[in-house]
Parts: structure tokens; C-alpha cells; sequence
């Protein structure tokens, strides 16, 4: 009963039930335009991760960092260099177990070149609560151009999981109002410097 | 019952049982296999729930159940356990099932599977050792520079080993069968998905060990360097198209399980197939599904491997969604329920586990696990859940409420069919695929939606709470993952009874007799259905072509919200 002759045995010589033909050809199209998209958000979009990427060695990334954030400190948080590099600039940030180095203080509207990079694990670099997430690798300096829409304070946390302080692994962005060059912003981060001075 | 048949004498002397409910020849030293698979399958189900039970436990902020030591680790076994071991167990006796029962014939090397089934075995035991010693917390991924012991690498090794063999046993049982002549024309269906799921496993299979093997030298000394990123790009060669494998073979399952309970046959056989035959030629390029924030790679190599190569997969994907509610509905309005749009889905058997379990997993595999992994696989799009408890909450839709509650669904039939013992408990087994379905379909909503504010993946503690620099996450995401821990209570709830049902089952079930009636029975036409193949004529399907509209509407729109999430996201390039 089970080992019978099959009903038809050309099966695909069937003819197609016209409800699947109509799905697979929208199924189709559907797939087509998809891909379409994420083509056309290149050229509509204006969040597109860069691929612009440097093997670096770990120890020379970390001597960059460091330069970078002496030469542009502000104050201090909780032990770690707040830097606020001018618009336009190359901002170094680091993650290694457990935090992302140094604190950024950016101005909104304005574009910098962001590199990231770990001297140890690969980290995650989750931006809160913007939730932007890029992967950081050791050995490799990635380099994306980063314009804040919004001001206030964010939170860098680690999402990739690197041991047993994973949890601890957190950083921050502070993004001010208004524009570099207009001196009232200038005026606004002299207030908040004096309390790390 | 017991018809004893002669194989081909030089070879192998097989004996044969017939099948009472389906007319199947059932080799017997097939059906021992079938069984010690099944058996360890749930062994390291078990094991690998109740882990799953604890991280979720830890990850409710209320409850934060275990320190971090024990949450990474428990973490690092609950993959390894539920998405290795308890599943690629599970495949491999559905392809001995799908060759050697479904064609009635002989499995091809019966002592080999038995020492494919050892080394698999020892492989899983083994990796459970490294993870519990506490030295091998590297999580399922295992990313380098973070190292393992050489013994957890090793394990893996040995398991993918082991599942190859019994791979290349299924392929040689169709060999068997073919030369033989225990069928006629083509495979059916079922053996046919079983077949797609097979080839991509050996593909998987090799990525893994291409990779596994010099990270094993690394972690033994033997190799100074593993390149994070050549490694992850490898290992995802594997990693992504592994849950192919699962996908065809629950695909499989699905149109099995609505082959022996409503009768239903395919729509067109060709366009089932073709739909098969998508998953082998183009799943392979997803991996970068998985790389797609990870620096240096391109960005058009990203877009041809996720999108339009992986579309032609989501194709095939979505055409098994017309197809099987399709067929079901045809065999249903066969059956005599032809009022309404509807009447074949109110009065489908809802009673019976192996349905329900099968109909919820392919409704939340579609739903859940099918439109949230596209989203996440789009180039752009995966910035806003990168890493975020997102992709669990993806995963979770595949493979828990897809995967997983499709095996447990199968399972309904293959105890009394395989192991021919009466289900015990059919309150229990009735209420089972519900009770875990509506559980895993939590988790994974919850997941997603935790995600979507910004709770990271694989992070033991939200709340910061040692951290110099704090953050606090929104009182949303609290919210979502309390959601997600009273999810986790329901599915583990779920899986227990499954464990009781399947356990009591398989040791203390009343025997089978000639003559028996089932608890839970088969459809009369079921059997034929199974076992020929051939296409429904009917094709009026009003109620599925309402299901696939709202199912439609559902992902364009999902779809474009996403983007307009990003469209809001600072700029970047
Ligand atoms: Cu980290």
C-alpha cells in the first residue's frame, strides 16, 4: 500500500497552481526591490557604514589614543579624560576590558572622523540610546565620519561579550547645542569645564 | 506485525518490521538508530533548557539569578546544548527516517552510524566538560582572540565529525534504495527537503572544521595567531548556513506531519522542490548576515551576499509559506470542510500535539523568525540591532519557535510510529505545543523588542551597576525583559512537559499491538500522502490566501519602519 506507482512521475512537468505562480512572482519582486534599496540607501541615505579600515598594531593604536586625548583634554569623569576634539578632526576611541577610552565631547551638526579600534577583545560599540552598533576589532582601525543630530549625553556600552567584566565596559558622548565656530557655544563649554579644572 | 524480509544476502541480512498505521517497511536496526539519536536529542534538550531557563532567569533585572562567572558559562552551554546538540541529533534520525523509512528500505551502514552516534556523543559529553570546568566561557560563537581550551575546540571537532558520517550514511541509504528498488520514480517530498538539508550540512560541516581546526592548533600553542576577523568570516560560513540545515529539515517535517494528519499532498511538487533546491544554491552567501558590522568589508559584497542571492532563499522561504497552509487547506476542503474562508482551519486537528506544534511553528517561524531576519540582514538596517539581544530574539523565532517546536511536534509521531509506544499523558501532550509555543513566541517578541531600545546581547547585568561610567536603559526595556523572563517560565513550563510526555513515553508507554488505536490517530489517506508523492488538484484557497496577504502586509511594513528608525539615527559613512 505504501510502494505504490507515483500518480504522476514527471513531476516537473507539472503545471503550476496559478495562486503560487501569482506569489512567487510578487515573493520575487519584493526580493528584487529589497535589494534595490539597500543600493539606493547609498546614494538617499545618510547612514551608511564606511569600510574605510587600517590593520593597525593594538600597541601603536593606544599611543595614538593617548596623544590625542592629551592634546585635546578638557576635564576629567570619574578618573577618565574628557576630550573635545575641534569639528572636523580624527577622534580616536578605544575599547579595551573593560571601557571604551577616552570620554568625547562633540558638537551637534558637526562631522567627525571616528576611529575605533581594541587593544584586546573584540568589543561592541553600542551607542545609547541612539542604538547605532558597530563591531570593533583588535588589529583593525575602523574609520567611519559621525555627525551628532541630537545633543545631550550618550552612553557608549559594550555588546559583544569579552569576559567577565563585560557588563562594567561602558563610555560616554557628550554632545553640545550649537555650532563650533559661534562663540556662545564656546561660552557654554567654559561652564561646564570648571568642574573637572 | 513482525514480517521478516531478506535484504540483499553479501551486504546485509536487514530485518524488517510493516508498519501497522502506515504500510512502511521499517528496518529494525534503522528504527534502534532512529531511537538512540531521538534519545539523545532530548537528553541535551533537557539539559540545554534548563540552562536556557537560567539565563533567562539572570537576564529578568528583578530576579538576576546567577553571578557573572556562572551566567557566561551557563550562557556558552545553553548554544552549545540546544542549537548543537539537541538539533543536529534530531536531524540526523530524521534522515534516517526520511531514507531508510520513507523508502522502505535498509540503512546502508548500520555499524557506522553506530560509531557516528558514538563519536557524537562523546563530542557533546566532552564539550560539556569544557564548558563546566569553567575555563572555555567563549560563548557559541567563540570569537578570537578569546580562548577556549584546546579540549572545547576539540569537542566540536569530533561532533561535526561524527553528524558528517552519519550524513554520508543518509546519502548512501538513497544509494541503497535507488539500487534496490524499494521505490519507483522520484523521492518523495519529505526525503527530497531531507536531501537539501543533508547537502548543506556537509558544506556547514567542512566550514567548521576548516576553521575549528586551526583554532584548535592556536589554543594547544601549536599556532601563534587566529585573525579575528578571517575567523569570524569562516566561521559563519558555518554558523549561518547550519540553521539552513534546520530550516530545510523542519520544512520537511512540516509538510510530513500534514501529510499523515490531514492527507495533505503538495500543491505542485515542482514548485515545493525548486523551493527546496533555492535553499541549497543560494543560503550558502548568508553568512554575511552576520558581518555586517564588522570594518573592512565591502559594502557591495555585503549586499550581494545577504540580499540578493539570500533573497532568492527568503523566496524559498515564503513560497513554503503559500505551500504548506496551502496544502493543508486543499486536503482539509478534500476532508469536506469547505465553508467560509476558514472552516478547514477551525475544524484542522487542532487536538492532536503533532499539529498544533507543527501549524504554531510555521506561523512563528514565518511571522517572527522570517521578517525580523530579513530586517536584520539588510546592509544598513543591522546598525540599529547589531549585537543587541535582537538577534537572539530573532533566533529564538527560527529556531525555538521554528525549529524546535517542530521537532518536538514530529516527535508526537515518531513515538508511537517509531518506537511504537501509546503516548502517555495526552492531556499533558495536548496542552504541550501551546504551553511552549506561546512561551517561545514571547521570548523572542520580548527579545526583539528589548533589542530595539538597546539592551545589548550576551551582557549579564542591564543595570550597570559596577560600572565607573553608568548608563541606565529605558524603564521600556526593563519592562521587555521581565516580559521575556515570565516568556522563558512558559516555554521552560512547556519544554518539562515535553520531557515527562517523551520520557514516560519511551519507557513506560503501553506497547503497540496489532490492531491498536491511537490516541492521537492518523489521517486514513495519511499514509499515501506520505508516501507517494504527486500534487493536489484543488486550488481554490481562499483562507491561505488571506494568510499569506496579512503575512505580506505584515513584512512590508515592518520592513519600512526599520528604515525609517535609521533614517532618524545620527549620520554616518
Ligand atoms: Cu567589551
Amino acid at each position: 500500500m505504501a510502494v505504490t506507482p507515483p500518480e504522476r512521475r514527471i513531476w516537473w512537468n507539472e503545471p503550476i497552481e496559478k495562486v503560487e505562480l501569482i506569489w512567487i512572482v510578487i515573493a520575487f519582486f519584493w526580493g528584487l526591490f529589497m535589494f534595490g534599496f539597500m543600493i539606493a540607501w547609498h546614494f538617499i541615505g545618510q547612514q551608511n557604514l564606511s569600510t574605510e579600515t587600517y590593520r593597525v598594531d593594538p600597541s601603536n593604536y593606544e599611543r595614538k589614543v593617548e596623544a590625542f586625548a592629551k592634546e585635546y583634554q578638557v576635564r576629567d569623569l570619574e578618573g577618565v579624560p574628557v576630550v573635545r576634539p575641534p569639528a572636523g578632526k580624527d577622534v580616536y576611541l578605544l575599547g579595551r576590558l573593560w571601557q571604551w577610552w577616552p570620554v568625547l565631547e562633540l558638537q551637534k551638526g558637526q562631522s567627525y572622523r571616528i576611529h575605533l579600534s581594541s587593544i584586546d577583545w573584540q568589543h561592541g560599540f553600542s551607542l545609547q540610546p541612539t542604538n547605532i552598533n558597530i563591531q570593533v576589532h583588535p588589529g583593525y582601525e575602523h574609520i567611519l565620519t559621525l555627525t551628532p543630530t541630537e545633543s545631550g549625553e550618550f552612553g557608549i556600552i559594550c555588546n559583544e561579550f569579552c569576559g567577565i567584566g563585560h557588563h562594567t565596559m561602558t563610555g560616554k558622548i557628550f554632545v553640545r547645542a550649537g555650532t563650533a565656530e559661534a562663540p556662545s557655544s564656546t561660552r557654554v563649554a567654559e561652564g561646564t569645564e570648571e568642574g573637572g579644572r | 506485525m513482525a514480517d521478516i524480509t531478506v535484504g540483499v544476502p553479501e551486504v546485509r541480512v536487514a530485518e524488517f518490521r510493516t508498519c501497522q498505521f502506515t504500510g512502511l517497511k521499517v528496518d529494525v536496526a534503522a528504527q534502534a538508530l532512529i531511537k538512540a539519536n531521538a534519545v539523545a536529542a532530548v537528553v541535551f534538550l533537557a539539559l540545554g533548557g534548563l540552562m536556557g531557563l537560567l539565563v533567562a532567569l539572570t537576564r529578568w533585572p528583578a530576579v538576576h539569578l546567577l553571578p557573572a562567572e556562572w551566567f557566561y558559562l551557563v550562557l556558552t552551554g545553553h548554544g552549545a546544548n540546544v542549537l548543537l546538540f539537541w538539533i543536529i541529533f534530531f536531524e540526523v534520525a530524521v534522515l534516517y527516517f526520511a531514507s531508510a523509512v520513507l523508502l522502505n528500505s535498509r540503512l546502508a551502514a548500520p555499524k557506522l552510524a553506530w560509531a557516528a552516534f558514538g563519536l557524537m556523543v562523546v563530542g557533546a559529553l566532552m564539550a560539556n566538560y569544557a564548558v563546566l570546568r569553567g575555563d572555555s566561557t567563549v560563548m557559541f560563537t567563540s570569537y578570537p582572540p578569546m580562548q577556549a581550551t584546546p579540549w572545547f575546540y576539540l569537542s566540536l571537532i569530533l561532533f561535526a565529525v561524527g553528524a558528517l558520517v552519519a550524513v554520508g550514511i543518509f546519502f548512501a541509504t538513497l544509494v541503497v534504495a535507488k539500487e534496490e528498488g524499494t521505490y519507483q520514480g522520484s523521492i518523495p517530498l519529505v526525503t527530497f527537503g531531507a536531501l537539501t538539508a543533508a547537502i548543506i550540512a556537509v558544506f556547514t560541516l567542512a566550514s567548521g572544521a576548516i576553521i575549528l581546526i586551526p583554532t584548535l592548533l592556536w589554543s594547544a600553542g601549536l599556532v601563534s595567531t587566529i585573525d579575528p576577523l578571517l575567523y569570524k568570516v569562516v566561521w559563519w560560513g558555518m554558523g549561518h548556513s547550519s540553521q539552513q540545515i534546520n530550516v530545510s529539515a523542519h520544512v520537511s517535517l512540516w509538510y510530513l506531519i500534514a501529510a499523515l494528519l490531514v492527507g495533505a499532498k503538495p500543491l505542485s511538487e515542482k514548485v515545493s522542490r525548486t523551493a527546496f533546491l533555492m535553499y541549497i544554491l543560494f543560503l550558502q552567501l548568508a553568512s554575511a548576515h552576520h558581518l555586517l558590522a564588522e570594518p573592512g568589508l565591502d559594502a557591495s559584497w555585503k549586499i550581494v551576499n545577504t540580499s540578493y542571492m539570500m533573497y532568492l532563499a527568503v523566496l524559498g522561504s515564503m513560497v513554503h509559506g503559500l505551500t504548506v497552509p496551502g496544502a493543508i487547506e486543499a486536503a482539509q476542503r478534500r476532508n469536506g470542510y469547505t465553508k467560509g474562508a476558514f472552516e478547514w482551519l477551525r475544524k484542522a486537528p487542532w487536538g492532536h500535539p503533532a499539529f498544533a506544534g507543527m501549524f504554531l511553528s510555521l506561523v512563528m517561524f514565518g511571522f517572527i523568525g522570517g521578517i525580523s531576519g530579513v530586517v536584520l540582514g539588510t546592509e544598513q538596517l543591522n546598525v540599529l540591532m547589531h549585537n543587541t539581544i535582537y538577534v537572539p530574539g530573532h533566533f529564538h523565532g527560527t529556531v525555538v519557535a521554528g525549529t524546535t517546536l517542530a521537532f518536538m511536534a514530529a516527535t508526537y509521531l515518531v513515538l508511537p510510529l517509531v518506537f511504537q509506544r501509546e503516548i502517555m499523558f495526552p492531556k499533558l501532550a495536548q496542552l504541550q505545543p501551546y504551553l511552549f509555543g506561546v512561551g517561545a513566541g514571547g521570548i523572542s517578541l520580548f527579545m526583539m523588542g528589548a533589542g530595539t531600545l538597546g539592551v545589548p546581547r550576551r551582557h549579564w547585568d542591564i543595570t550597570f551597576s559596577d560600572a565607573t561610567i553608568g548608563f541606565q536603559h529605558s524603564a521600556g526595556a526593563f519592562l521587555m525583559m521581565g516580559l521575556n523572563g515570565i516568556s522563558a517560565i512558559l516555554a521552560a513550563a512547556g519544554g518539562i512537559l515535553f520531557i515527562v510526555v517523551v520520557v514516560g513515553t519511551a519507557f513506560f508507554g503501553e506497547r503497540i499491538k496489532p490492531g491498536h488505536k491511537l490516541t492521537f490517530p492518523l489521517h486514513s489517506g495519511g499514509a499515501a500522502a506520505a508516501s507517494h508523492y504527486g500534487s493536489e488538484a484543488t486550488a481554490k484557497l481562499p483562507g491561505t490566501i488571506i494568510l499569506v496577504t496579512i503575512f505580506f502586509v505584515s513584512f512590508v511594513l515592518y520592513y519600512f519602519i526599520n528604515w525609517k528608525y535609521l533614517s532618524e539615527l545620527w549620520l554616518f559613512r
